[in-house]
């Protein structure tokens, strides 16, 4: 079954079958990192010995029953690859139906093995990693509930049980970014990430209540079949409301500023949630609903909007940080603008955005995890100013780093090349100065990414005094030449059209569209920029040397990107300040008004008869007079009303 | 004019009748039996009834049908002053469970030392020779206290006019007011708490008494029957119907709690023995939402275009400065009242989903649905964390102050993860009771074309996560400041409180993953009736 846009694209409707064979453990992918987080969080010291291990062994376990269920899905027939499990009916009642069922069609199970496959090499990779911290089975329990989370909202054949997911993942980043509590700036990071979520949040909610209210049900099978006859208000007011869902998990522009903060959190965090799976759930959203943004045209002009400006955005900002990781945040935040775009242009992007998302899993987590390992060596300082010369006293570290790093700016042959290439194609026919920023934008890529590569590496050393850098551990190296090589082989994913044909089932099929000028020409155009923001990063930072303080007398530009563009002035402007008016003045009327008892209460207890009596008085008759207001509001509203 | 002697139908309105029963026995009991086994009676005597209510109730209810002859689900007893009807059944089951979970938590004197939560003679006066003397014995009268208030909770939203409607009011406030004031610490936190609450409450009753007088002028009639007929026919003067509406609303919504009636509430919470903070917290709105219901759908459904713009106001205003205040709250207690105000915005938000039955998609869940069901997941939920509250201790008795609970998660995980899923719940957390909750009052609202209200709901619920996180965070992620004596440790309770805990954990649990069969049961409990 098909539903047909005004554009006459034709867009798969979700209709899975029953479950049978290996899709009746589809429950147990889920489980198995839940059981574990239980075990782990409620098992108190006694896991202490053994918890990693078992932490570990969990996404291993679910990551082998998504192999075995893609191996099913492989020798299946085109339209016979969307499988469904019921479990339970969450709530039943009349019309009043939820499910919780799952769903596994070609779009999640690309997901499954992304979010089990990384995931288990960042679980490998901190066993070595987090071996000094006391809190360390603690910090598996809540990878794992991540990574059940995770899982449920990939998994979810409705809007509900993703939203549980949602929020899932949402509770574990909070606990996974304030995990070392001891530092401030870590709890302030956690709670600014919850915040800002919070704000996509109120998107999702409103999203479902408007799911009810037009189709008077959240499972994607049923939406897909009735998103024809819904009216065009309906369908754009959802998908604005969803893409507020998305830019919040997933740092998009204007609710981007916590990503750069939550890189307080450990590093495989940073890696596992921050990088390959959790930001990027705001493109599975969109892929996933297609059948709601493919029928809302001005929602879809909005997600290109959103991917454009962010992938500039945090380009700009990548450039201008010190800190190793939150320049690599700022790629991220970038490179999910890449997708997000993509998602934007409809049946011509879907595919690639996915595909860039998991190459990007790869080579993205790869580079966290190895400036993890340099941060392992160099007494855990981010700050790239004092690194330098480091390719010879972490030969594994960076030979693994560098084939990310030509994984992300492009270079041929390497993952994200295909991946961007095709992108960048795509959004030039589609919409052509959004194709021409994403075409800047891979320059600019070029740049940073080269300075953080120069400043890291190679150079003078700029170490501090008794910094005595070394290779990690092999149960951390492990993990990062795996990763090397999925960033550079991912492009695999693409040969014969393969990963496309794969995705045309769910996101449909995208008609011939004729570019420009020959695909080859502007391939050739694209490596040009890149190395063109290779050279120029080498003039500045390969060949002169680094001061090793952050000069401060730099041009306006570099000021505001060192500043995150000013992101927090701007959330603090829209949303921090008026709010805090709000409730400066609520507290303000809560001390001197009706409600002083509050801190009147302590010294009451603590015997002052005298104004104990006068307080009494006093606030019983304010009290009352707030009763007389509220008569006084209710007898208004209704002569109102009734005149 | 001739007196017609009122048929009373034993049938149905027996369970009301055994929990008064036992109230009176109560104080028989308190008048003639030696000291020693004053409590042991009253405990036992107290579960017995209430327990035989509550089977008595299930028995009503399944005997619905036939009662009214198939005509209608229930009958009007007592000469059309009792409406036993299918909302009606469920409310007092739900009453009844919470007041059993309630004595559990009367009874509970480990945590004393052996005696109770209550002062052991309420009219020695603090700091004298008196209130020392009286340090080891029990109030016993609690009990039958309670019962009068358990009947009145169970007569509120049966009533079928205006002035049963009023008794039963106050049959359930009065000896709320008493209790309050009657705990064994802080007494004049406690006394201050009680004569507050009498004096505002008396204070709304006289609004709703006026309010009955008003509406009778207009209806000429006190039945909410003959009310709605004359609403339909729109006969009489309109003008005594409107701020008949509002004197009555001002009376129920002081009782729920909603702004700006709720002053009292964060008092009143705090002041008051934790085990009826609990009880009363769950009890009283449960009751009064009954009522609610049932006056607004019944009396004034045909009006309802003219009172509803009223209840958006207060309903935005109760959820938003309910949260808004919680969260500038240093303590636990007042923390929950403020939270339990902004819960009443929530329910008001469910009430406004009322739609005509013909509006209804079949199979569509209906307002009073969904109010039943959110009132039985919040139930749990604040029930239970006041049982919680109860068991956090220092030297001086309850600790409510948010800093003393620091680092409660690593001292007693088991007693945090419980309040921690309380608080979930409250705030909606997917996988509670309160989720489903508060989705099932937002659906209805929205279908009911009250999105803007809707809108206010979510951001408030956003705003209210934040204050339910920081408490769990206080708990599990603070490390304790200050000096050991100022940290609260967790006191072993006995079975009783443990108990009461554990249910309510369960029943939230249970109620956030497979609400289905509780839903239905209150969509089987149907409409009201006239």
């Amino acid at each position: 079954m098909f539903l047909f846009t005004e554009g006459g694209h034709s867009i798969p409707v979700v209709d899975p079958l029953g479950t049978a064979g290996v899709f009746s453990l589809m429950w147990l992918v889920i489980a198995l990192p839940l059981a574990g987080a239980a075990v782990l969080l409620l098992g108190g010291r006694r896991t202490d010995s053994w918890g990693h291990y078992l932490g570990t062994a969990m996404p291993i376990g679910s990551f082998a029953i998504s192999v075995y269920m893609l191996l099913d899905l492989l020798g299946r027939d085109e339209t016979e690859r969307s499988v469904s499990q019921h479990l339970w009916d969450w709530v039943s009642v009349g019309d009043f139906r939820v499910g919780m069922d799952l769903l596994v069609d070609p779009l999640t199970i690309l997901f499954l093995l992304l979010i089990t496959g990384v995931g288990s090499l960042i679980h490998v990779y901190s066993i070595g990693y987090m071996s000094h911290d006391p809190r360390r089975r603690r910090f598996f329990g809540y990878l794992n509930l991540f990574v059940a989370a995770m899982l449920m909202l990939v998994m979810s054949e409705n809007y509900l049980g993703l939203f549980l997911g949602w929020e899932g993942v949402g509770l574990a980043s909070y606990l996974l970014i304030g995990f070392w509590q001891h530092k401030p700036s870590a709890a302030a990071a956690a709670k600014k990430a919850f915040v800002i979520n919070r704000v996509g949040d109120i998107g999702m909610s409103l999203a479902i209540a408007m799911f009810f209210v037009t189709f008077g049900s959240t499972s994607f099978t049923v939406i897909s079949q009735g998103a024809g006859e819904a009216g065009d208000g309906a369908l754009t007011a959802i998908g604005l409301l969803l893409l507020l869902g998305a830019c919040g998990k997933s740092a998009q522009v204007p609710l981007q500023a916590w990503l750069l903060d939550a890189m307080e959190g450990p590093t495989p965090v940073s890696a596992l949630i921050h990088a390959a799976t959790m930001v990027t759930a705001g493109v599975y959203l969109i892929t996933r609903s297609n059948f709601i943004f493919e029928l809302a045209p001005h929602a879809q002009t909005a997600v290109v909007v959103v991917g454009t400006v962010t992938l500039l955005w945090g380009a700009v900002i990548g450039c201008a940080k010190d800190d190793i990781k939150k320049a690599l945040a700022g790629s991220t935040m970038s490179q999910i603008g890449y997708m997000v775009l993509a998602a934007g242009l409809g049946v011509y992007g879907y595919a690639f955005a996915i595909f860039h998302l998991l190459t990007h899993g790869f080579f993205k987590a790869n580079m966290f995890l190895g400036a993890g390992s340099v941060m392992h060596g160099m007494d855990d300082d981010v700050d790239m100013r004092h690194y330098g010369a480091l390719r010879k006293a972490m030969p594994v570290t960076f030979a693994t780093f560098a084939m990310g790093y030509l994984a992300i700016i492009g270079f041929p042959g390497f993952s994200g090349f295909w991946s961007k290439d095709h992108i960048i194609e795509a959004a030039l026919v589609e919409s052509p100065i959004a194709g021409v920023c994403a075409l800047l934008g891979a320059g600019v890529t070029g740049f940073y990414m080269t300075r953080l590569m120069l400043m890291t590496f190679f150079g003078e050393k700029r170490w501090l005094k008794d910094v005595h850098p070394h290779e990690s551990p092999s149960v951390m190296t492990v993990p990062l030449m795996v990763l090397a090589a999925l960033s550079v082989l991912g492009g695999v994913l693409f040969i014969g059209h393969w990963i496309v044909d794969w995705l045309s089932p769910v996101v449909g099929e995208a008609p011939e569209h004729a570019l420009p000028i020959p695909a080859l020409a502007l391939t050739a155009i694209t490596v040009v920029v890149v190395a063109a923001g290779v050279a120029v990063a080498w003039l500045l930072f390969g060949r002169r040397p680094v001061p090793a303080t952050m000069p401060i007398d730099v041009s306006p530009v570099i000021k505001a990107a060192r500043a995150d563009l000013y992101g927090d002035a701007i959330n603090e402007g829209l949303v921090v300040q008026p709010g805090r008016v709000l409730t400066s003045g609520v507290v303000g009327f809560d001390h001197s008004g009706a409600d002083g008892l509050v801190r009147g209460g302590a010294s009451v207890v603590a015997g002052a008869g005298q104004g104990l009596r006068k307080l009494q008085n006093g606030f019983v008759r304010s009290y009352a007079l707030s009763v007389l207001s509220g008569v006084l509001i209710v007898i208004v509203t209704l002569a109102v009303v009734n005149l | 004019m001739e007196f017609t002697k009122p048929a009373l139908e034993y049938a149905e309105i027996w369970p009301i009748i055994v929990v008064l029963a036992v109230g009176a026995l109560g104080v028989v009991v308190e008048a003639f039996a030696v000291r020693r086994l004053r409590f042991p009676l009253q405990v036992a005597l107290s579960l017995v009834g209430l327990v035989a209510a509550l089977v008595g109730t299930v028995f009503v209810g399944t005997n619905l049908d036939e009662a009214a002859g198939g005509q209608a689900r229930g009958l009007l007893g007592a000469a059309g002053s009792v409406v036993v009807d299918g909302p009606t059944v469920f409310l007092w089951g739900v009453v009844l469970v919470f007041a059993i979970l309630g004595i559990l938590l009367f009874a509970e004197r480990r945590l004393e030392n052996g005696v109770s939560a209550f002062a052991g003679q309420a009219a020695a006066l603090p700091g004298t020779d008196a209130e020392r003397d009286a340090q080891s014995l029990d109030h016993t009268e609690v009990y039958p206290l309670m019962m009068f208030a358990v009947s009145g909770m169970m007569l509120f939203p049966a009533s079928g006019d205006l002035l049963t409607m009023f008794v039963a009011l106050e049959v359930l406030s009065l000896p709320l007011y008493l209790l309050c004031g009657l705990a064994r610490r802080r007494r004049l936190l406690s006394q201050e708490a009680a004569m507050k609450y009498f004096l505002l409450g008396a204070f709304s009753s006289g609004f709703f008494l006026y309010g009955v007088a008003l509406v009778y002028g207009f209806a000429g009639t006190m039945d909410f029957a003959g009310i709605d007929q004359a609403v339909r026919s729109d006969t009489g003067n309109t003008a005594l119907l409107t701020i008949g509406i509002g004197m009555l609303a001002v009376g129920l919504l002081f009782k729920v709690g909603a702004v700006p009636f709720h002053a009292w509430t964060p008092d009143v919470y705090q002041g008051a023995p934790t085990p009826v903070t609990a009880f009363m917290s769950a009890g009283t709105k449960i009751a009064a939402f009954g009522a609610i219901l049932r006056l607004f759908y019944v009396a004034f459904g045909s009006d309802r275009w003219n009172w509803q713009p009223m209840l958006w106001v207060i309903a935005i205003l109760t959820m938003l400065l309910g949260v808004v205040l919680a969260v500038v709250q240093s303590d636990v207690k007042r923390m929950l009242a403020y939270s339990s105000v902004a819960h009443t915005g929530f329910l008001l938000t469910g009430v406004l989903g009322a739609q005509s039955v013909g509006d209804l998609a079949a199979g569509q869940v209906t307002s009073t649905q969904a109010v039943l069901f959110y009132l039985v997941t919040y139930s749990f939920a604040t029930l239970g964390a006041f049982a919680v509250v109860s068991l956090v201790r220092d030297a001086s008795g309850e600790a409510t102050g948010m800093v003393r609970w620091a680092g409660l998660g690593r001292r007693s995980p088991l007693v945090a993860a419980a309040f921690a899923f309380f608080l979930l719940s409250m705030a909606g957390i997917p996988l509670t009771g309160g989720f489903i909750g508060k989705w099932a009052v937002f659906t209805v609202a929205v279908s009911a074309g009250a999105w803007p209200v809707v809108a206010v709901a979510i951001a408030s619920s956003v705003i209210a996560v934040f204050f339910y996180v920081r408490q769990i965070r206080v708990m599990f992620f603070s490390e304790p400041e200050g000096p050991v004596g100022e940290v609260a440790t967790v006191t072993r309770p006995s079975l009783l409180t443990s108990g009461t805990i554990v249910v309510g954990v369960l029943g939230t649990l249970v109620l956030g993953v497979v609400p289905g069969p509780l839903l239905t049961l209150a969509g089987h409990a149907g409409q009201f009736i006239r």
